[in-house]
């Protein structure tokens, strides 16, 4: 490199980029992308499938993997994002519970509109995610710390209010409700096209790695979310407000919740409140298999939605295989070690043959 | 030049079009504000210490340094660790506010509250640990905090191609060839982005330079290209502030020299006031760098001779 910087510097430089760039080949630059492990993952997760499991290439299995992948894929974005500002969110499992839970309940106790319920859970998801990311700027935390406590209060809040207020454990259904319906439509309907079902939760899904992918790549605060996780302290020295980002992340997974918890409720008419136990983590193996860097500063949108998509396929793939379902948590084990060494060491290449 | 002083924002809404300023040639009227009602403002350096000290609790850190930067010229500091080099580039880059003396920039009687009011007062730092995130493309680090962007509302987005474009013209015009601008900036090395740093300082408006050591951890060949760039800053008519431990790298560029010892100034010269071996001398503590030489000479090295560069 150094060689290059000796160069005298040439007046008429010509407007069209540099002749040196052919240099850098196509497959160059696709190995330098953070989703190519996903992508190569996904590809050898489908072909076995494939290959062992009869049903898994009809069209109704498809629509079925594609469901399972969307509601992982939901979270999946907004957790990927605040990874690569550089945080972890451990209480979004929980979290997508509680925006259900507080939906139908409050719909239910104010025998209001559910639409109303819709809006206070947004409004209360998105307070979870910036109370998660004001503590983290404010105390210098670890967000491990902070965002495992928001997890276990939000467990035992969902449990705690729903039992104070339903005397249950599950709410009360709401599906006699007004608005439900439009709700439903909104939140867990389905489209057939042709012989396929297309889940509503797929469309949201899509739409959240394309705004994702926007904001990261095409937008200042895609910048800002990259630096901050990369490099906070030359982020600020050169004037990016930091902890406005980290919070905005924050709220971001707040926004995954609260779509994700309102399908959750409108795909039946009650919710159990002790579910999401344990769902944060699949957020984050999908991020990480995605290509997110644990450091931050790395990763896309695109990659998040890619291991959401392997998550899907081996969840589903092993039940069209007929083989015992315990294997999957086997499954996503390797395929995390597996994507994960597949990234570093593309990661390396890419970065050592420039 | 007082254009650039509100540029530090950097040309954030519409200034696509006009990027940089061509940097005025070296001319002390070009560089005084016009609003100073001056003392000597025809002929204020751009920033200047006198007799400035700073005391942490009972430590003295500083004491009684005085320093001038004008426009076009290179003013070094030299001293050994400890000598109150970084206290000094903190009270110029606003981390720190100097506890006795006076401080004036363009003439006018300062006291700068933070890195950002700095900034904004055109002195730029670039540090040793380097402002960059490594893993972020080139143009990216160029731009950050500052991106420009087009289009409104939900639509307004970056303009890449402006800022991939001007990152490698003002990059060619420090004399840096970047085969790709889409390389992740920590695959350079320490040499560039030492230089991409004083780039990006120069393009968003920086009058005052300060580089912390720029070429303290870098090998013989990267410290010449590096100072080549500081050079160039300089050529482009910024006043630079080169803190340093190594008299060969200073008296390469340097058109004036501060030395600091244990928080005191040792000497202060012009480059016609001092010859190399004399700044050495000055620098490694006279006796000191005597006896060094006679031990070395000992150590079978009699063709050495005194005031080689060597390796920085």
């Amino acid at each position: 490199m150094s060689g290059s910087l000796a160069r005298p510097t040439t007046p008429a430089d010509p407007p069209e980029p540099d002749e040196r760039l052919l240099h850098r080949s196509t497959l160059r630059s696709l190995l330098g992308r953070p989703e190519l492990g996903a992508v190569v993952g996904a590809v050898a997760v489908f072909v076995f499938f494939s290959v062992v499991a009869d049903s898994f290439l009809q069209l109704s299995s498809l629509s079925t993997v594609l469901y399972a992948s969307s509601t992982i894929g939901i979270m999946a974005v907004p957790v990927a994002l605040l990874m690569i500002g550089g945080e972890f969110d451990l209480s979004t499992g929980v979290a997508v519970t509680t925006s259900a839970l507080v939906s139908s309940m409050f719909s239910y106790q104010m025998t209001a509109n559910v639409w109303v319920g819709v809006g206070v859970s947004l409004l209360t998801s998105l307070a979870i995610g910036f109370f998660n990311g004001i503590v983290l700027v404010r105390t210098g935390l670890p967000s491990f710390i902070i965002t495992l406590a928001t997890f276990l209060m939000l467990t035992g809040m969902n449990l705690g209010f729903t039992k104070l207020i339903s005397g249950k454990v599950s709410t009360k259904a709401i599906g006699d409700m007004e608005g439900f319906e439009s709700a439903r439509k909104i939140f867990a309907s389905q489209h057939t096209i042709g012989d396929v079902n297309i889940k509503v939760t797929i469309l949201w899904w899509l739409g959240l790695v394309a705004v994702a992918t926007w904001i990261l790549l095409r937008t200042r605060a895609g910048n800002w979310i990259f630096a901050a996780g990369g490099n906070a302290h030359a982020a600020r020295a050169v004037g990016v407000p930091v902890a406005r980002t980290k919070i905005a992340l924050y709220m971001g997974t707040g926004f995954g919740a609260w779509v994700l918890g309102q399908h959750l409720l409108f795909s039946f008419d009650t919710v159990q409140s002790g579910e999401g136990v344990g769902n944060e983590l699949l957020y984050i193996i999908a991020a990480v298999i995605g290509g997110c860097l644990m450091t931050g500063g790395y990763g896309s949108a695109i990659g998040a939605a890619v291991g959401a998509l392997i998550f899907g396929m081996t969840n589903k793939g092993i039940v069209y295989a007929q083989w015992d379902a315990d294997w999957f948590k086997f499954f996503l084990g390797a395929m995390l070690l597996l994507a994960t060494l597949l990234n570093a060491w593309v990661r390396k290449r890419a970065e050592a043959s420039k | 030049m007082s254009e650039r002083e509100q540029q530090p924002q950097g040309p954030g809404e519409g200034a696509p079009a006009t990027p940089a300023p061509q940097p005025p040639t070296t001319g002390a009227s070009a560089t005084t504000g016009a609003g100073t009602e001056g003392v000597g403002a025809a002929d204020a350096p751009l920033v200047e210490l006198v007799d400035v000290s700073k005391y942490y609790g009972n430590i003295k850190a500083l004491e009684g340094v005085s320093l001038e930067v004008r426009a076009g010229e290179i003013s070094c500091v030299l001293g050994d660790n400890g000598a109150g080099k970084s206290t000094l580039i903190k009270i110029i880059s606003g981390l720190h506010q100097h506890d006795a003396g006076t401080f004036r920039i363009d003439g006018e009687q300062a006291r700068i509250g933070s890195p950002r009011e700095a900034l904004d007062r055109g002195i730029a730092t670039v540090y040793q640990d380097l402002a960059v995130v490594p893993l972020m493309p080139v143009w990216r680090n160029f731009f950050l905090g500052s991106e420009p962007t087009k289009g409104r509302g939900l639509l307004r987005r970056l303009d890449t191609a402006t800022m991939r474009e001007t990152t490698r013209t003002e990059l060619r015009r420090m004399g840096i060839d970047l085969r790709d601008v889409d390389q992740p900036i920590g695959t350079l090395s320490g040499g560039e982005r030492q230089c991409v740093a004083i780039a990006r300082a120069v393009y968003f408006g920086a009058k005052v330079l300060v580089l912390d050591e720029p070429t303290a951890a870098l090998g013989v060949k990267q410290s010449g290209v590096v100072l080549k760039y500081v050079a160039a800053a300089r050529d482009a008519g910024l006043g630079v502030v080169l803190i340093t431990h190594n008299p060969h790298h200073a008296y390469l560029v340097g058109d004036r020299f501060v030395l600091l010892k244990r928080g005191a100034m040792a000497g202060s010269h012009a480059k016609s006031e001092i010859t190399l071996d004399e700044l050495t001398r000055q620098m490694a503590g006279g006796s000191e760098l005597e006896e060094l030489s006679h031990e070395l000479a000992r150590a079978s090295t009699p063709t050495l001779r005194p005031g080689r560069p060597t390796a920085g």
